[in-house]
């Protein structure tokens, strides 16, 4: 093929133009990540949890409906909720006995004797999807982290299993997952609330003392329920910005 | 001052050779070359394992949120169950287990809901599941109903005496 300059020229300049205006295009397109629900807007919400420590039985029906929902492995140690049992005593409130066999999986055993004044009450714990979450910080991939509705995720395939955010999170709340090495955790199982279903937790707890809440949402009966109780966050001194509310919360519980 | 450096040229002999900064700048030339190549493959690379939306919320991949969301629940939650079973769910109004979900005590049963088994869902066991709550134990509520298995009436399913859907005896 016989070309001049002109008009090779002329055809490279339109190749070069036309390569870039597509690459600007494709960006856009695979910019336009739908949400992850047809009808759900991220920033729509803001989750959190209530949990009311006065109605919680300690039946371990969290924690069963926990593992069941999100295939957490059954050994020890692997919990996205685990519920424990304090027993303080009333002459020595700094120092709690405090045992979660199995995290409660299977329940709580009966205590022999625990004395006259000592009380004795259930905590149910999970990640409390702090606004300002030490573990997402310390994240050396960007595989961690804090979705626009509030939900601290774990994107699995970027994770690298390194265990910083296992040590960094102050509620132990994160564990490495057996099968595939990476960190695993509660995700306030998003793949129900993005439907418009509650927790599993929730969804299997008896008593009620668990109840997912939508902060963003003015109808959420969760603003009068802050209104009229205590409520209170675990370690408010390490301004995590915990969006897990206890009502009933002792000062023994760590 | 070049010549009382250099020993090998006696000072003020003229230098003939032309004065030339970078002798063997072909040696910088290559290895700037080398360097620019690497960074370009770095470049490439990186547009290649970088998703386009990386950073779009913050440092993640936004996918990872849709990643979290595409998962089936396995427990289809108390309204899909009352769908179908509206008559447990009028038989047990105005009892005590009234606002429980149905599958805090049924277990997981969204195939089942969602009709994607043929299999008929387990009969919980009164034995087992009554008891996970009701057995008394310190820690509970004074309000909340307890029994002391041992001393308590019979050895026989709990449905003997009471109704699972309303409780109080039968």
């Amino acid at each position: 093929m016989i070309e001049d300059r002109r008009s090779f020229l002329r055809d490279t300049g339109r190749f070069l133009l036309l390569t870039g205006a597509a690459s600007i295009a494709w960006e856009h397109v695979l910019a336009g990540t739908p949400d992850a629900s047809p009808n759900y807007a991220l920033t729509d919400h803001w989750w959190g949890m209530v949990i009311d420590i006065d109605t919680c039985i300690g039946c371990g029906n969290c924690v069963r409906a926990c593992k069941a929902e999100n295939d957490v492995p059954l050994e020890e140690g692997a919990f996205r909720t685990w519920v424990e049992r304090y027993q303080v005593d009333t002459n020595d409130l700094d120092h709690p006995r405090v045992d979660s066999p199995n995290g409660g999986y299977d329940g709580f055993p009966e205590l022999r004797s625990t004395g006259e004044n000592v009380k004795v009450f259930f905590v149910p714990k999970l990640c409390n999807h702090c606004a300002h979450s030490p573990c997402v910080q310390v994240c050396p991939v960007g595989a961690t982290f804090e979705s626009p509705d509030g939900v601290v995720l774990v994107d699995k395939s970027y994770c690298i299993g390194c265990r910083y955010c296992v040590q960094a999170c102050p509620y132990g709340c994160r564990f490495i997952d057996p099968r595939t090495m990476t960190a695993d955790k509660c995700t306030l199982c998003y793949h129900r609330i993005t439907k418009g279903l509650t927790t599993a937790c929730c969804e299997a707890c008896p008593t009620g003392a668990r109840q997912l809440v939508d902060l963003k949402n003015p109808k959420d009966p969760v603003h009068e329920f802050i209104r009229t109780h205590a409520v209170h966050v675990l370690k408010p001194q390490m301004a995590t910005g915990a969006k897990v509310y206890y009502n009933g919360l002792d000062g023994a519980v760590r | 001052m070049d010549g009382e450096r250099d020993g090998s040229r006696p000072s003020g002999e003229p230098d003939e050779r032309p004065r030339v900064h970078f002798r063997d700048y072909e040696h910088v030339l290559r290895m700037a070359g080398l360097f620019a190549f690497a960074i370009v493959l770095f470049l490439v690379w990186r547009a290649w394992a970088v998703p386009p939306d990386f950073g779009r919320y913050g440092h993640f991949r936004p996918g990872a949120i849709t990643d979290a969301a595409d998962r089936t629940p396995k427990y289809a939650g108390h309204e899909l169950c009352i769908e179908c079973h509206s008559d447990v769910e009028q038989a047990r109004q105005g009892g005590g287990h009234a606002k429980i979900g149905c599958e805090a005590c049924h277990g997981p049963l969204g195939r089942h809901a969602r009709a994607e088994t043929d299999q008929a869902p387990v009969r919980p066991s009164t034995r087992g599941v009554c008891v996970t709550c009701h057995t008394a134990g310190e820690g509970k509520p004074k309000s909340f109903p307890q029994v002391v298995l041992r001393e308590h009436a019979s050895a026989g399913p709990c449905t003997e005496c009471h109704q699972a859907h309303k409780p109080g005896l039968t």
